[in-house]
């Protein structure tokens, strides 16, 4: 296995980012004109727009302004433009992203209109831009690094293949002092038992029970059947037939190491070691609460083939399934279908997985920067006012 | 980054168990009635099973008898339990077995 030499931003709260984007973020829906607006006059930033914003409150209120700050303080970001419609919230989004000492500026559209705002923000944009080209990568050591996992589109091939690969490389990444976040509470079920015969005391399995259990009496509480959706069509047309099957084929990535901690939705992570975080298990929901609480990049083993990127941080896609690999090669990083077949070890898998990582880490555009996928899709608590 | 380490030729192996004592193999390649090879991915030890259906990528066989109502298992723990009674060799899927814990659900 090639050794090779890490490297990455430093920024100025510590933390260490693999890319250096300059964002361009929407505090609300209706300021998205404006942000896009910016990104056109200024090519080498990164809008940000999304549909909420308004008239949100209590905790559904209080994760969004956590996720929104969390994006705009990740690591692999080097500064920010926050555009809003009205102060308030504006200043609230750009003061929690200011926190990490990085370079943002906010400017409301209420007392100035679209035209005037997108001029003050593209040019506070274009300086940050120029700015940011600036920074140098310096070397970094692979336990500075937070990483998230969630699979997609699984089938009975992740379980196989992508997912023991996966295991391997956050095992690896855990004994190098680095932190893996992984969660889908949802699709825990049916093998809940074993994540929690893995807490490493008894405070992270109470608080890991917890949110096991509030989405379990969510479920039952709204009667809901799960039918047709849990496990997904796709799941079923991979041969994945019972919501324990999805489960335990989930499980087999978070490899061996204890979990440190249960964290709430988009809440950073404090514990170096393998976090649990409560989430959903839609792709892009799942990226943006883990790439607010940090990660730098994501690991996505997928058997049918999902293919999810994030604004922020890179997402690599492994597979084991041949039929994904030849029909959908360009969404895939690294083609593990040879384990299927006993052609090479588990472990040898992990080694190329983890070339693959410190390759992405220096710099290597994935499959899903390069198709310019660019998923950001907020979670919802509860319906605005 | 292809699979550059894989035979072009399209390997032998039908069947991969996850764990000894399991009562499905998964097919790592569609598979139609017939013998057909499978190893246990714990172990590596190779076995042969005749397969009684068609059984496609990544759908699951049944590697013993199963009364109705039995539970089923991969990964060494149960994943459901069956509808009706599948015989060896048959396929296993959501038409005979279903979630224990979500017996609303597939």
């Amino acid at each position: 296995m090639a050794e090779q030499r890490l490297t990455g931003y430093r920024r100025p709260d510590g933390r260490v980012g693999i890319r250096n984007h300059v964002l361009v973020m929407s505090v609300d829906d209706l300021s998205n004109a404006a942000v896009e607006s910016v990104a056109k006059a200024i090519p080498g930033v990164l809008a940000l727009p999304h549909p909420y914003g308004r008239l949100q409150f209590g905790a559904d209120l209080d994760l969004f302004f956590r996720t929104m700050i969390g994006t705009g303080a990740n690591p692999n970001v080097a500064a920010a433009v926050v555009v809003g419609i009205e102060p308030a919230w504006t200043e609230r989004l750009a003061a929690g992203i200011a926190e990490t000492g990085k370079p943002v500026a906010g400017f409301s559209i209420e007392r100035h209109g679209d035209l005037r705002t997108v001029e003050m923000a593209a040019r506070q944009a274009a300086a940050m831009l120029q700015d940011a080209s600036e920074l140098a990568r310096e070397p970094i050591e692979r336990g500075e690094l937070v990483m998230s996992i969630k699979c997609g589109e699984s089938d009975t091939t992740s379980g196989l293949g992508a997912n023991p690969a996966t295991a391997q490389a956050v095992d690896r990444h855990v004994a190098a002092g680095g932190t893996v976040i992984f969660g889908e509470t949802t699709e825990l079920t049916g093998g809940e038992h074993l994540i929690a015969a893995r807490c490493a005391t008894e405070e992270v399995r109470k608080k890991f029970q917890a949110f096991f259990d509030a989405y379990l009496d969510l479920v039952e509480r709204s009667g809901a059947n799960l039918l047709g959706s849990q496990p997904t069509q796709g799941n079923i047309r991979g041969g994945l037939s019972t919501i324990e099957e999805k489960a335990l084929g989930n499980i087999e990535k978070t490899g061996t190491a204890p979990v440190v901690d249960a964290l709430a939705p988009a809440e950073r992570p404090t514990r170096a070691g393998l976090n649990f975080m409560d989430t959903s298990c839609a792709a892009a929901e799942f990226i943006t609460l883990t790439a607010a609480a940090g990660s730098v990049i994501h690991l996505f083993p997928t058997g049918q083939g999902n293919v999810v990127g994030h604004p922020v941080i890179p997402v690599i896609k492994i597979s084991a399934n041949p039929l994904t690999v030849s029909t959908m090669s360009e969404h895939v990083d690294l083609d593990v279908s040879g384990l299927l077949q006993l052609d090479y070890s588990v472990e040898a898998a992990g080694s190329r997985l983890e070339t693959l990582i410190d390759r992405t880490v220096n710099g290597r555009l994935t499959c899903a920067e390069a198709l310019g996928h660019r998923e950001f899709a907020l979670t919802r608590l509860h319906p605005s006012a | 980054m292809t699979d550059a380490s894989r035979p072009a030729e399209a390997g032998t192996l039908a069947l991969l168990v996850h764990r000894a004592g399991d009562d499905v193999a998964v097919a790592v390649r569609d598979t139609g009635p017939g013998q057909a090879a499978g190893a246990y991915l714990d172990s590596g030890n190779r076995f042969g099973l005749l397969v009684r259906t068609d059984v496609p990528l990544g759908h699951k066989v049944a590697l013993r008898d199963l009364a109705e109502g039995e539970a089923v298992t991969e990964y060494g723990v149960p994943i459901g339990r069956t509808r009706c009674a599948i015989s060896t060799g048959e396929l296993v899927h959501t038409h005979n077995i279903r979630s224990v814990r979500w017996q609303s659900s597939v």
